[in-house]
């Protein structure tokens, strides 16, 4: 009887060590986002290193942005053309290819393809950095490091995500017009007027609220895994592993929370 | 032979008293005493798992103790957070284990960092500082160069330049030799030498190069255990016979101290 009584107190020990750490850690995460949006506005300010992570995380990802939205966008087309010439709708093709782009797979694929791109970079960078004291030299210099390290590429996220969905959106609207229009014969002044009429405003803000916020949660999970690497071998790459697996599914859950209260 | 020796008579530039710090189940530092004199090289040898790592992050502010009291140039740090600690944080430089150089910076960008960061001097008063203090470090030359395209010693040197570069009061080297062959060990400890007598620092210095590292020593504490086991000069402390120390030297570790080292790993 003492035994089962022992191993049930044990089991509950354990649920409750369980609970404690994964407070404590969503505690610390959070905490950390604060403190990098509050060094955002304390002085000395970080413009020269916000500026050189918008090239970073912004102007480096462009090709590969550009090239997604192309193939993306040429896709909706090929998709598109096939699926409404059943309704005798392909005059549609550009409202469809617009709509689609602006409010859901702009930001979504903008967001994947630059946490693939530069989001592991940050992970790695600052789980490099932990592991070989760089973050502790920072504090011992009497440097902030959140405010040197994490600040600037939150600002950059926030700057950069926008431009970039927007540049996606451009792009995929342009590589549905050369497959759908001029691969597929779809009819050419239905598809730029489709977009004039029915794209509102409302979908664009739409788009560029979700790539905001897509901007920040990216950035703060990429920076807070790599920041917190663990100072061994594994330590960076699990972190990199991790801060792509988390941003990404973070970026999916928070669309479907964002389109549900933007609708 | 306390290691709180020269209480009452002119404050040290580092005073430890009764520190403890727990991690999870295990007590790394029980209770440690120690003075570090102004103008002089204290050094701190134990054994692997002894807490000297530990103890060093204390110095440099990088952890709070559960207990115990810190202070530093007359100024108690054990309870001060954050902002608070910058000013005491900018009496000291720091030279890593490994280095911790910003590989992504030049020798020249490395160095300046903490003026460019911290001060406002001009451009041209930057350099000068780096160029004055590179020469200190015998490093003439090699500004444009990236830490991985020096040897081990070299960046040590850099690392050395840089932890200099703010004129500190006080220099904390953690394992300042380990991955240097013999006659690089040498080297810096010359170096180290020679420059905590240029720039009238205070010196703490944690190192496994035994007995070598006694040369530059002014003082020498043991630790063992979490605790200060053996503490005043060199000649002193060799004096004293203890066994743990004696064991130390002559590179073996006790039974014990092996089975506490396979409990922690």
């Amino acid at each position: 009887m003492k035994q089962v009584d022992r191993t049930a107190a044990e089991g509950i020990e354990s649920l409750g060590a369980a609970v404690i750490t994964a407070v404590e850690s969503l505690g610390a995460f959070v905490t950390f986002l604060g403190a990098a949006i509050f060094y955002i506005f304390a002085p000395p300010y970080k413009l020269r290193l916000a500026i050189y992570q918008i090239r970073e995380i912004g102007a480096d990802s462009m090709f590969l942005i550009v090239l997604i939205a192309a193939s993306i966008g040429a896709v909706l087309g090929l998709q598109g053309v096939k699926t409404l010439t059943r309704f005798g709708a392909t005059g549609s093709l550009g409202s469809v290819v617009s709509l689609t782009l602006v409010r859901e797979l702009g930001p979504v694929m903008a967001a994947l393809m630059v946490t693939a791109r530069a989001g592991s970079a940050m992970a790695a960078e600052l789980g490099s950095m932990q592991a070989t004291e760089q973050i502790d030299a920072l504090t011992v210099m009497a440097i902030n490091p959140v405010q040197y390290l994490v600040s600037p590429r939150i600002v950059a996220g926030v700057v950069s995500f926008p431009l970039l969905t927007s540049v996606f959106d451009v792009i995929g609207i342009m590589g549905g017009y050369v497959v759908g229009v001029g691969l597929m014969g779809a009819p050419s002044s239905s598809y730029f007027n489709g977009i004039a009429y029915n794209l509102v405003w409302h979908d664009i803000s739409t788009g560029l609220w979700k790539a905001l916020v897509f901007g920040i949660v990216v950035t703060w999970v990429c920076c807070y895994k790599g920041y917190n690497a663990e100072r061994m071998a594994t330590g960076i790459s699990r972190a990199t592993t991790e801060a792509v697996v988390v941003s990404s599914v973070l970026i999916i859950l928070w669309d479907y929370f964002l389109t549900s209260i933007l609708l | 032979m306390s290691p709180t020796g020269s209480e009452g008579s002119e404050p040290n530039a580092i005073e430890v008293r009764n520190l403890y710090k727990r991690f999870g189940r295990q007590q790394v530092l029980n209770g440690v005493n120690l003075d570090c004199p102004h103008g002089a090289i204290t050094t701190i040898v134990g054994p692997s798992g002894c807490g000297k790592t530990v103890l060093l992050r204390h110095l440099n502010l990088l952890l709070h103790p559960d207990s115990g009291r810190i202070v530093i140039d007359g100024v108690d740090v054990s309870r001060m957070h954050g902002h608070a600690l910058d000013p005491v944080r900018e009496k000291f430089g720091m030279l890593f284990q490994g280095n911790a150089l910003f590989d992504s910076m030049t020798v020249f960008e490395n160095v300046a960092f903490p003026l460019i960061e911290k001060t406002r001097l001009s451009a041209a008063q930057i350099e000068k500082a780096v160029h004055e203090t590179l020469d200190a470090v015998s490093l003439e030359g090699m500004d444009n160069k990236y830490p991985s395209e020096l040897s081990g010693g070299m960046q040590k040197r850099v690392a050395l330049a840089r932890a200099l570069i703010r004129r500190p009061k006080i220099l904390i080297l953690d394992e300042p030799t380990t991955g240097l062959d013999p006659a690089r060990t040498g080297a810096i400890h010359d170096l180290v030498r020679r420059t905590q007598q240029k720039f009238g620092l205070s010196a703490v210095l944690v190192s496994h190069d035994v007995p070598k590292v006694f040369e530059i020593s002014d003082r020498l504490a043991l630790m063992h255990e979490g605790k200060i086991r053996l503490y005043g000069t060199v000649e002193q402390v060799r004096g004293a016979n203890d066994e743990v120390f004696e064991h130390f030297l002559a590179g073996r570790t006790s039974t014990d101290e092996e089975d506490a080292l396979a409990k922690r790993a």
